[in-house]
């Protein structure tokens, strides 16, 4: 394998958990709800993955605790905002805060312990392939669950009914009820799927990028997962090309390391954090074009009249 | 079972005021099913957690020394969210703001004078308040998202911080650990009272909390930040600018934060290290909603949010609990507090029985 190849393999590795828990809050904010909880969720799922595959053996069973335990812990922020009303920003940092702290009493036990790898799946035909083959068609199945949720929801957000009546329900909530739409079970769907797909980005840190769990090892990448959907002005392609260019950025420190060059490491881990204020500032000075694409109704709580 | 809101005709009073104690009992109720869940005895376990701090004296003044930097940060950030900016990096303000404090005492640590101490006071809050700057610029000119931002700079002060202690301001005689030189004697902020480690950093809060709420209730100020939080249109029509409010209010929770990082640094640690706040500035966040954004509630909360710091350690020492409790604790608090928030504005009504609602929907 050369090193180009290596290099890339790498970037795909921290570039999916970026996608998938981008792709959960587009969803989500895509149906109105602003859910700041991400890097709660994350984490939730990162420990629920680690400890389910610990005690079962079995990295499949800790996905699925991954993806459940995110999903679950997404409905805690929904019955606050949604039927109590409880306002968005703050119940999402509730929610990042109180995951911190659940995932860390969860892992206290797991802690040093070493973790079993997700092991990748090889395509037949497809993996031999010559340069994709190897980088593309024998991965983990979360890799290939991320890209087919990326198909799986552009097609149901732009191709399917259900997914104009999620849109009509994020751009004007008040005339999506009047249509009979039922907005707050379509919000609680969205806000569950945004969950699971922060859980499974989770499951993705404790069980291949690094199999161990560690406190606090989502490191901010479900606040810069928040960002990605801003860049992507919530489309999930472009979605996919900032996710990679992220994974690119914050993975160039490794490799910055290993040639030896001269930058203080503090730096080099700095930089995907200022990346993402960077993006933001070129895409949001533009007023027009933010108002444009942003879902209308996005953080703006709803109670239905009778 | 269905839940409904109806809302109230008027905000309730009684709930406004009572909503944050549901909340602390909630918590309360809700830990003690933590701990029997943890196989602990959840009466002793309450017990050390939340009285046992407040039995002795020096545990007393490490409450205050806690508070003091929560308090000061909640009071700055309740001017911000009343204002509808959502400033959450506070921690990286704070940080930032003891960076700034502490050029005086280890870098220029030759020049001894009564001067550094205020000098130092002050440019922990120009550092701080410069830092919340950038978001607050962003947000004001370039409609930049302040909370991804203002987040954002938290990991980069941290960065910023640990590369200072192991790098250019490592204490040259410091066999090698990453920390700067202690700070000498007339760089340290004062013990209050004789018996114990309290330092005027708990007066800071206390005078700050007292300021905002006298700003917010008697100033024209005051009246800016309320209106235009609730209705930037409106405040448009009054005349007020919600640009020079972006920056009036981040400006003014950074200069908060960053006091309380150089009156933590220079009361309590007396040197920087790579970590200097066990997420102040965070936690900071639910102090103010547990203080209702009111600068006096938030003396209250903040003393609250202190002992849960506190309780942590007791309750490791006492019964062996991990002290991630206490993170736990402060996220359960303000899961509470939020959702009792909800009783000022609304009334809440159980539907037990599934029939009532399915009739209607049959009759269409």
């Amino acid at each position: 394998m050369s090193i180009v190849e290596a290099i890339l393999l790498t970037i795909i590795t921290a570039s999916t958990p970026l996608v998938l828990a981008a792709l959960g809050e587009l969803v989500t904010e895509r149906s109105g709800v602003l859910n700041l909880g991400v890097e709660g969720m994350m984490i939730m799922g990162a420990v629920c993955a680690f400890a389910a595959t610990q005690m079962s053996g079995s990295p499949y069973i800790g996905i699925l605790a991954g993806i459940a335990s995110g999903a679950l812990f997404s409905l805690l922020f929904g019955f606050l905002t949604l039927t109590l009303v409880a306002n968005q920003v703050a119940t999402g940092l509730a929610l990042t805060i109180l995951g911190l702290g659940v995932s860390g009493m969860i892992g206290e036990g797991f802690v040093g312990m070493s973790g079993i790898k997700l092991q990748p799946i090889a395509i037949p035909l497809l993996s031999d392939l010559p340069y994709i083959g190897s980088l593309l068609f024998r991965q983990d199945i979360i890799f290939y669950l991320s890209i087919a949720l990326v198909v799986g929801v552009n097609w149901f957000l732009f191709k399917s009914r259900a997914g104009l009546r999620l849109r009509s329900v994020g751009d004007s909530h008040a005339s999506a009820h009047a249509l009979g739409i039922n907005v707050i079970r379509t919000r609680y769907l969205a806000v569950m799927f945004g969950g699971a797909c922060a859980g499974l980005a989770g499951a993705q840190l404790s069980l291949v990028y690094t199999p161990q769990w560690v406190e606090n090892m989502s490191a901010g990448r479900g606040w810069i997962a928040l960002a990605l959907v801003v860049f992507a002005s919530w489309r999930p392609w472009r979605l996919v090309a900032g996710g990679y260019l992220f994974g690119a950025v914050s993975i160039s420190q490794l490799h910055a390391q290993a040639f030896g060059i001269g930058i203080p490491s503090q730096v080099l881990s700095a930089l995907p954090y200022l990346a993402t204020v960077v993006v933001l500032i070129l895409i949001s000075h533009n007023r027009r074009t933010t108002l444009i694409n942003t879902p209308a109704s996005l953080g703006k709580p709803f109670v239905p009249d009778r | 079972m269905r839940i409904e809101l109806e809302k109230r005709p008027k905000i309730s009073t009684l709930f406004s005021i009572l909503s944050p104690f549901i909340a602390l009992i909630l918590t309360i109720i809700a830990g003690a099913i933590m701990f029997m869940l943890l196989g602990k005895n959840p009466l002793d376990a309450l017990y050390s957690f939340f009285v046992e701090p407040l039995l002795e004296v020096w545990s007393l003044h490490e409450l205050a020394i806690k508070a003091a930097p929560l308090i000061l940060i909640a009071v700055g950030l309740s001017v911000c969210y009343r204002s509808n900016n959502w400033n959450i990096g506070a921690e990286g303000q704070f940080i930032m703001g003891a960076i700034a404090g502490s050029i005086l005492p280890v870098v220029f640590y030759e020049w001894h004078s009564p001067l550094v101490l205020p000098l130092m006071l002050l440019m922990g809050m120009l550092g701080g308040a410069l830092y919340a700057g950038i978001p607050a610029f962003l947000k004001a000119h370039l409609n930049t998202n302040e909370i991804l931002t203002s987040l954002m700079l938290v990991y980069v002060a941290q960065l910023f911080l640990d590369w200072l202690v192991r790098g250019p301001w490592r204490n040259p005689d410091g066999m090698n650990f990453p920390e700067t030189r202690t700070f000498a004697a007339e760089a340290i902020l004062p013990e209050l009272l004789s018996s114990g480690r309290t330092h005027w950093g708990f007066v800071f809060a206390i005078l700050a909390a007292i300021l905002v709420w006298f700003m917010m209730r008697y100033t024209l100020k005051g009246l800016e930040i309320s209106v235009l939080g609730q209705s930037e249109r409106a405040g448009r029509f009054a005349g007020f600018s919600s640009r020079k409010m972006i920056w009036f209010s981040m400006m003014l929770s950074g200069a908060c934060a960053g006091l309380a990082g150089i009156a933590e640094v220079s009361g309590a640690i007396q040197q920087l290290r790579p970590v200097i706040s066990p997420g102040y500035g965070f936690t900071a966040i639910i102090v103010a909603f547990l203080g209702r954004l009111n600068p006096l509630g938030i003396i209250a909360a903040g003393l609250v949010l202190a002992l849960t710091y506190l309780g942590g350690e007791a309750a490791q020492l006492s019964i062996g609990v991990s002290e991630k409790v206490t993170r736990v604790f402060q996220g359960l608090l303000l899961f509470f507090v939020l959702s009792c928030d909800t009783l000022i504005h609304y009334k809440i009504r159980v539907i037990w029985s599934k029939l009532g609602g399915t009739a209607v929907d049959g009759g269409h």
